[in-house]
């Protein structure tokens, strides 16, 4: 009996004018474009600097400053009051103002003071930026030092020496590669079966079907399948665009990112049935289901780490099948990570699949 | 259960909240008998229908269709009987034959039984060179046929249609009337809803609901001699005027 329903369901779905092209597109442009946006490196901070000072060291490190890649100098002001106008203006983001004895004192004294300022409104950006800044001006003052100060003469000075394990340069796009990924599956394999029993209600094929012994089993599952096949295409054409664009390939066994990947889509598309059988219109089924993939979504910890946040939210990503998904994503991709380190994840993840796939089946009526 | 008799209702019931869409009907139809099912819009004709299908849980009374009851083994029922609803159903994405295939399957046929049955059923309707097309595509007239065809294509026991001709032209009720007697021939019971009083003459027996309750049942001769009328349209007119319900 499921043969023959699933045969419906590849046919319905190829004969779509839409769907095998969504199934193509989506991940193409979704792996395309996101990783360059979803982006949270900060560069490109735009520079006020006051230099009340005009001497010799004064000049080096505003050199010094601009020739990093995080900054670039827009402004030169004479006074403080003229760089706030240029941040009030948004010409810049950040002022450096040198006190007028610089020089003198950084010689005399062994000292100098400089002032940062930043605009954080945007916090993450002026935050960043201030440190960077405050680093570079760190950077120039042991450069001074080692000049007035014979090499002979020893200081105690620790060398910090930091390794940044499993993304080396830092890259923002390689720690989101992998979680676009899931949430291009959790919005395929969501949205398509929320829509799929909803709209056979409002073209009344389902009463067709209702009025067969079918079982509740049967015909859930074949609903199903066909998501989980598109889950997995998509997710294979995400890999090869990852290799290919980024080169970026997984760490860890593939094996386990499929496996994982289809007790997601499992759930996910469970998730959409439970909406769409208990929705009457297909609006209705949409607009419940954008309600909650973009909680879970933004309580999945792609953007923001579940660690930062409240206790509460914290308890309640708990039931956020997509944050596993994540975490695995970015465990096994970046850093190859074995089945046995993601217990936690399978359990939670097997849990819901079953969970959804069983109250799909209990909420599907035959009978009114 | 009485034997030779295809449905039985007893005293069946549907409220929806306070609004009483089925009142206490009771009734029964004999087997490979062809049963008009009579009513004006709104009459409670498709509830009635309905839950003698399994499709809608009865609020009181009784039905048994094909010796089993509504109530309690709606799934048994619906392995017994096949229904062509008001509106279209079939899937206008599939072609002819996928649509017979797939509830032929669904039924539990087997893939050789479908194939050979498909080109059977196809060839007697006249309607072979149309195997391969989308249904959308085709005309109401043959959806309606393709839609009766794939009801009793896995030879229930008892077919149920709700008002099969709406909309189509007289030539084409005319044959659809054809392939009814076909299936009865067949030995299928037939019951059937219409608003057509030509097509009341065509049935066995005919019963007729006002605002939910059977008012009259019987064979169109003996209604038209009851009612002293020559036409099925006079006994209806005569019994529609004492409804109080409007649509």
């Amino acid at each position: 009996m499921l043969k023959y329903l699933l045969e419906k369901e590849f046919k319905q779905i190829r004969r779509n004018s839409f769907l095998p092209r969504l199934i193509i597109v989506f991940p193409i442009v979704i792996m395309m474009v996101f990783p360059w946006v979803a982006n949270l490196d900060v560069k490109d901070i735009k520079l006020s600097i006051v230099d009340n000072d005009h001497s010799t060291y004064s000049e080096r490190l505003v050199n010094k400053i601009a020739s990093s890649e995080y900054f670039y100098l827009t402004n030169a002001s004479n006074t403080y009051s003229e760089a706030i106008e240029s941040i009030e203006l948004s010409e810049s983001d950040i002022i450096l103002e040198i006190a007028h004895s610089f020089e003198n004192s950084l010689i005399k004294e062994g000292y100098a003071r400089v002032m940062i300022s930043a605009n954080s409104v945007n916090g993450t950006k002026g935050g960043l930026g201030s440190s960077y800044l405050a680093r570079i001006v760190n950077d120039f003052a042991d450069e001074i030092r080692s000049e007035l100060i014979p090499p002979n003469n020893t200081f105690p000075v620790i060398d910090i020496n930091s390794q940044y394990r499993y993304n080396a340069y830092l890259d923002y796009k390689t720690f989101m590669i992998p979680a676009l990924m899931t949430v291009l599956l959790a919005i395929i394999s969501g949205f398509l079966p929320a829509l799929n029993i909803v709209g056979e209600k409002e073209k009344g094929t389902i009463e067709q079907i209702n009025v067969t012994p079918i079982s509740k089993f049967t015909f859930i599952l074949a609903k199903l399948i066909p998501y989980w096949t598109i889950g997995f295409v998509v997710l294979t054409i995400c890999f090869g665009l990852a290799t290919l664009i980024y080169g970026l390939s997984p760490v860890g066994n593939l094996g386990i990112i499929y496996l994982f990947a289809m007790l997601f889509v499992l759930t996910f598309s469970g998730f959409g049935l439970v909406i769409s059988n208990h929705s009457s219109t297909m609006r209705q089924a949409m607009f419940v289901m954008f309600f909650f993939t973009i909680i879970i979504i933004l309580m999945s910890g792609i953007f923001t780490p579940v660690n930062s946040m409240p206790q509460w939210a914290q308890a309640i990503t708990i039931f956020n099948p997509l944050k596993y998904f994540i975490q695995v994503m970015r465990a096994v991709y970046l850093k190859g990570s074995n089945i046995w380190a993601l217990s936690t994840q399978l359990m939670a993840l097997l849990s819901f699949a079953v969970f959804f796939i069983l109250w799909a089946m209990l909420s599907y009526r035959k009978k009114a | 259960m009485e034997v030779g008799k295809a449905i039985i209702t007893d005293r069946l019931t549907k409220t929806f909240g306070g609004f009483t869409a089925v009142d206490s009907i009771s009734f029964s139809v004999d087997k490979g008998e062809i049963f008009g099912f009579l009513g004006a819009n709104g009459a409670g004709k498709t509830t009635a229908m309905r839950m003698l299908c399994g499709l809608s849980k009865p609020t009181s009374g009784k039905g048994v269709v094909a010796g089993f009851d509504i109530s309690r083994q709606s799934e048994k029922v619906k392995r017994n009987i096949g229904y062509m609803s008001q509106k279209f159903s079939l899937y206008e994405d599939l072609e002819v034959w996928e649509n017979m295939r797939l509830f032929a399957g669904i039924y539990g046929m087997g893939d050789k039984e479908i194939i050979e049955k498909t080109d059977e059923v196809l060839n007697r309707l006249g309607f072979y060179e149309e195997k391969n097309t989308l249904v959308k595509d085709l005309p109401l007239g043959w959806k309606q046929k393709l839609a009766f065809s794939t009801a009793i294509f896995h030879e229930p026991k008892i077919v149920f249609l709700d008002e099969p001709t709406g909309g189509v032209d007289p030539v084409t009720r005319r044959q659809f009337w054809e392939l009814i007697y076909q299936a009865a021939d067949g030995g299928i019971t037939v019951f059937v809803t219409t608003h057509y009083m030509d097509e009341a003459e065509y049935c066995n027996k005919v019963s007729i609901m006002v605002d939910g309750r059977i008012e009259a049942l019987d064979t169109p001769l003996r209604l038209k001699q009851q009612f002293n009328t020559s036409t099925m349209n006079g006994v209806f007119q005569q019994l529609a005027q004492t409804a109080s319900r409007n649509e």
